[in-house]
């Protein structure tokens, strides 16, 4: 059996974990774990940006995997950069094994909103998929409403689907092909 | 599948380098990066690029001078400044030395991705435009018609030789089978290229109306001539006309195109004035014209002025080799027409199309392109796309005999590509398991179309 495996990074709560995990289940044909979680990646911390290099938190991601391990999806707490951008939602090696996205830019109250549980599981559920979607070499889509839409800012991630478009669809079906061969 | 986006990004910190080349990536682009400027000008000169993201701050070469340089060797290449040091100054300085766009690190996510696709979005449409006004000119050069059968080449030589002369020109053939197309290839090969090509179908006008079209009227010829109008022959001057079905030109018409011919002037329809013409005259038609002379309905010294040079074009069911050529031709034409993506046609709608016998020509081979682009729901033209009446041919003739692996091949690329790759549903459909089917994607090499 291949899993896709979760690994909760600092205190993540059990709901956001659960609904993904039976989200990613419908999506992706693999069993699905929950790891145990590991403390929050301080050794990711910039002082100067005061955010976390995403690309450290990856490196770090990978050495969890388990021979069973087709993906590990790493899900933090903390606000991530890329040295090129102000922020990112999440970060995927493009054809590798390791993603991670974060919950702190998903938050409504990050926007000065009020908390709404419900729409912090939505985002959480698309990223994850996003960022999955790159690992198995999937790049952005032009279609808005496909998951592989890349959100430019929070609202473009509220308005795409929470699935693969047609397209994108067919290519990770091979994709998944490939993956069982090797 | 157009070829990604080519990007080359210009850092001297690979930190930056490495994480805008995994972004570009992941965005679907092909970045390529370098770490100075020098190297950069060394790939501007070897290799074609889309986009230069270059840092505007780097030891040696900064990115002002880089940018200079890479402008030098490529005027149109866009150059995007990167920078974390914004100012004003360096803003000014860049844009006027004609960066692109200017943006200080770390960016705004929407803010790069945006200037970016407006960038190749542009030049897509720059690419398209150059494409369709290439297109607008060899649409009707010779060259460009499908015809790799002998009896086309040898057409193809006779239209290269007389196109720059004027001598008038008979094109004989069946219904469909072009004509028009060889006429506007010697219209467009020859010295009369940029001036009007004017098509007349002789059988589509009653005669009076024809006597009008042709030769124009004044003012008051006839009841309904409530000012003047020049005839299509005055349109032409300078070009070409096209009498398409000639053949069923009546004989006191023949009269009066023969007399312009002769004296290449026409008199308005209830004018008194002659206006000099310089037309050169070519004339088409699927009847015997010929026989036509013998039994008197056509001017056999008419027939002699039009049929100084005949080109006969064969029936499509004579250059049954053309026929994958057309239809591919005419696949990509509709494709665009209808905004569709189809990949081509496969073998045995291949195989049929040159077995059938083609009544109406190239014409019906269009027609029949088209109707499969539109009703089809597969990727790839079928069989099951075809009429009716071209499928039951099939029947009574039989298709070529094919390997049984060539067979399952297709058989299975068409299943997967139908149950888009997913293999459970795929297997279940072929009534195999997922190790088999998993077999058989490896050993055929099958990927998604």
């Amino acid at each position: 059996m291949k899993y896709i495996d979760i690994l909760p990074m600092g205190s993540i709560k059990p709901d956001i974990l659960d609904i993904l995990s039976q989200h990613l289940a419908k999506l992706f044909p693999y069993g699905i774990r929950t790891l145990k979680p590991l403390k929050e990646p301080i050794y990711a911390f910039n002082f100067i940006r005061n955010q976390y290099f995403s690309s450290k938190i990856l490196s770090e991601i990978v050495n969890h995997a388990s021979s069973e391990t087709v993906k590990i999806l790493g899900v933090v707490d903390v606000d991530l950069y890329i040295p090129i951008f102000c922020f990112v939602f999440g970060e995927a090696q493009l054809r590798g094994k390791a993603a991670v996205i974060s919950l702190h830019r998903l938050r409504p109250e990050f926007y000065g909103l009020e908390p709404n549980r419900e729409l912090l599981r939505e985002r959480v559920i698309k990223e994850s998929i996003h960022e999955l979607g790159h690992n198995f070499g999937l790049t952005h889509c032009l279609d808005e409403n496909c998951v592989m839409y890349f959100s430019h800012s929070i609202w473009h991630t509220d308005a795409k689907k929470s699935c693969f478009c047609e397209e994108c669809h067919r290519i990770i079906n091979h994709r998944f092909v490939l993956q069982e061969e090797a | 599948m157009k070829p990604p986006a080519r990007i080359l990004i210009v850092d001297d910190e690979a930190i930056m380098r490495d994480s805008l080349n995994d972004w570009l990536m992941e965005d679907g682009y092909e970045p390529v990066t370098v770490e100075d400027g020098q190297k950069a000008i060394d790939m501007v000169r070897s290799q074609s690029f889309n986009v230069v993201l270059c840092d505007l701050k780097m030891p040696g070469m900064d990115g002002i001078e880089t940018m200079s340089k890479i402008r030098e060797i490529n005027k149109d290449l866009p150059v995007i400044i990167i920078t974390a040091y914004a100012t004003v100054n360096t803003a000014v300085e860049s844009m006027k030395k004609g960066a692109y766009d200017y943006i200080v690190k770390p960016f705004d996510p929407e803010e790069v991705s945006h200037i970016i696709r407006k960038i190749i979005s542009h030049q897509q449409l720059l690419q398209e435009n150059i494409i369709l006004r290439q297109e607008l000119k060899r649409v009707y050069q010779f060259r460009d018609i499908v015809g790799k059968n002998y009896k086309m080449q040898e057409i193809f030589e006779l239209i290269r030789t007389v196109a720059d002369s004027d001598a008038s020109v008979l094109i004989l053939g069946e219904s469909g089978t072009g004509k028009e197309l060889i006429a506007r290839a010697i219209h467009y090969s020859s010295r009369r290229a940029e001036k009007p090509f004017v098509s007349v179908s002789c059988s589509a006008l009653p005669e009076s109306l024809l006597e009008s079209e042709l030769f124009g009227y004044e003012k008051g010829a006839f009841t309904g001539a409530v000012r003047d109008k020049p005839g299509r022959f005055e349109e032409a001057n300078g070009g070409t006309l096209f009498l398409d079905e000639v053949g069923e030109m009546k004989p006191e018409t023949q009269l009066h195109l023969l007399r312009v011919l002769q004296e290449r002037e026409i008199r308005r329809l209830g004018g008194t004035g002659v206006i000099k013409v310089d037309v050169r005259i070519i004339a088409a038609t699927n009847k015997d014209l010929e026989r036509a002379v013998k039994e008197g309905s056509f001017r056999e010294d008419l027939y002699y002025r039009l049929n100084v040079v005949t080109v006969q074009l064969p029936p499509l069911r004579e250059r049954e080799d053309d026929i994958p050529l057309l239809a591919e031709r005419f696949l990509m034409k509709y494709n665009i027409k209808n905004n569709r993506n189809l990949e081509g046609i496969s073998p045995k709608a291949i195989a049929l199309l040159v077995q059938y016998d083609w009544p109406g020509n190239v014409r019906e081979l269009e027609n029949v392109i088209e109707r499969a682009v539109v009703i089809t729901k597969h990727t790839i033209i079928q069989l099951e796309d075809l009429p009716p009446h071209i499928q039951s041919f099939q029947e009574s003739k039989g298709v070529r005999p094919r390997k049984l692996k060539e067979v399952e091949k297709e058989h299975i690329q068409h299943t997967l590509e139908e149950n888009k790759w997913n293999v459970s549903k795929t297997s279940k459909v072929l009534g195999i398991d997922r190790s088999t089917l998993y077999k058989k994607i490896r050993n055929y090499g099958l990927s998604p179309s």
